[in-house]
């Protein structure tokens, strides 16, 4: 068997593998679009992965950077919006841990990466975690506008995140945020244990 | 009517309106969410010999300096995790007290003598004690809690753990900071073998 039939039968696993919703929707009472946006920054689950996608972005220079700006939401909210026709997960539960442990952990280890390289693993994050609001959304009855409330808080959260990480000169700074990435990376593996462990 | 007045009560009307208007929040209630954070956070500061050692790590980087001082912390979390997730799947550890016990008496030693050998010996070192401690502390959450939180807790508490170690740690610029550092290595070294004599009697 090629190692291309492997990684397609493991990704047609992972695609099919029946999960249960993750997102918690919130409601604010304000429209689906702030429901969106209060939805990010009070779900650790997304919100993590988003910061350490930031970081990582920003870690890799201004060209990266400015690339992310763009495939972060979009990605986000296509995914979204295919979650939501399909109205199921369709992904399995350890996929969020995943996210965290490989942006988190490239965080940490701060190699230089390609621009583009950066770009494809943020439209993989934006997708599959879109993916998953977009199903949540669908199976609680919510409007889809949510979506652009989510992707409005990505696009500005990356902005602001990754221009303050690509500002900063010191060494010790960079530390910081691979530290940050860390510690990322770190959560994700506990996670991931949690979720394997079907505790999670 | 004065303008001021007319202000006022066009304001009194407008948060009125607002008031009445006001559709009720339907917040998704996420359950056991502060509460593993706040049991993530205290669990590494509730156990003493996970307290030293993590502290032990953050004196022996600031005596190192740079690089070592932040390749240390980013190299702990991480593969205190790792112990963690083998935990998690049920892989078991032989000699976990022990391990962690072991953790505090060389931390503590390579502190007392200023060691320093090369960054990969020092971060190999680190990282190995690191699993012993996440085997043992990161697998314990409280049921009803949220798994994510309790991590985010759990990990918080550790790097600032590291963090005080640092912060500890920059007494090292004077003598009489590099003389207390050794004294408290010694101390964390003293108490490894405390906690060692406990892991075997």
């Amino acid at each position: 068997m090629s190692r291309r039939t492997v990684a397609l039968a493991v990704l047609a696993g992972l695609v099919f593998w029946p999960g249960i919703a993750q997102a918690h929707l919130m409601t604010t009472g304000l429209g689906p679009v702030y429901d969106g946006i209060s939805h990010l920054f009070l779900t650790f689950d997304d919100l993590l992965p988003v910061l350490a996608m930031a970081v990582l972005a920003g870690l890799n220079g201004p060209a990266a950077g400015r690339r992310v700006l763009v495939a972060l939401p979009l990605a986000w909210f296509a995914g979204g919006l295919a979650g939501f026709a399909a109205r199921a997960p369709l992904l399995p539960p350890g996929v969020t841990a995943l996210s965290f442990i490989i942006v988190g952990g490239l965080a940490a280890l701060d190699r230089r990466l390609a621009p583009n390289v950066v770009a494809g693993l943020a439209l993989a994050l934006g997708l599959v975690h879109g993916w998953l609001n977009g199903a949540g959304i669908a199976s609680a009855g919510r409007e889809a506008m949510g979506l652009v409330g989510i992707g409005g808080a990505i696009f500005a959260l990356t902005a602001l995140v990754s221009a303050f990480i690509v500002s900063l000169r010191r060494p010790w700074t960079r530390v910081v945020a691979r530290v940050a990435g860390s510690w990322t990376a770190a959560i994700g593996l506990l996670l991931l244990g949690w979720t394997l462990s079907g505790r999670g | 009517m004065t303008v001021g007045g007319r202000r006022q009560t066009l304001r009194l009307t407008l948060a009125g309106a607002a008031l009445l208007l006001a559709s009720p929040a339907w917040a998704h209630v996420q359950q056991g969410q502060a509460a593993g954070f706040l049991a993530g956070l205290r669990h590494p500061v509730s156990g003493l010999d996970h307290v030293l050692a993590m502290v032990a790590v953050g004196l022996w980087g600031a005596q190192l300096g740079a690089p070592g001082i932040w390749l240390l912390p980013v190299t702990f979390p991480v593969v205190m995790a790792f112990g963690g997730l083998l935990g998690l799947l049920g892989v078991a550890l032989p000699g976990v007290e022990l391990g962690i016990a072991a953790s505090g008496v060389l931390l503590g030693a390579m502190v007392a003598k200023e060691a320093r050998p090369p960054l990969w010996v020092a971060a190999a070192l680190v990282g190995f004690f690191a699993v012993f401690h996440g085997h043992a502390h990161g697998t314990e959450l409280p049921p009803g809690q949220s798994a994510l939180m309790y991590s985010v807790g759990f990990v918080t508490a550790t790097g600032a753990l590291h963090g005080l170690g640092i912060a500890i740690g920059g007494i090292h610029r004077w003598d009489w900071g590099r003389r207390a550092l050794r004294v408290a290595g010694l101390g964390v070294a003293g108490a490894g073998v405390f906690f060692m004599w406990g892991a075997v009697r």
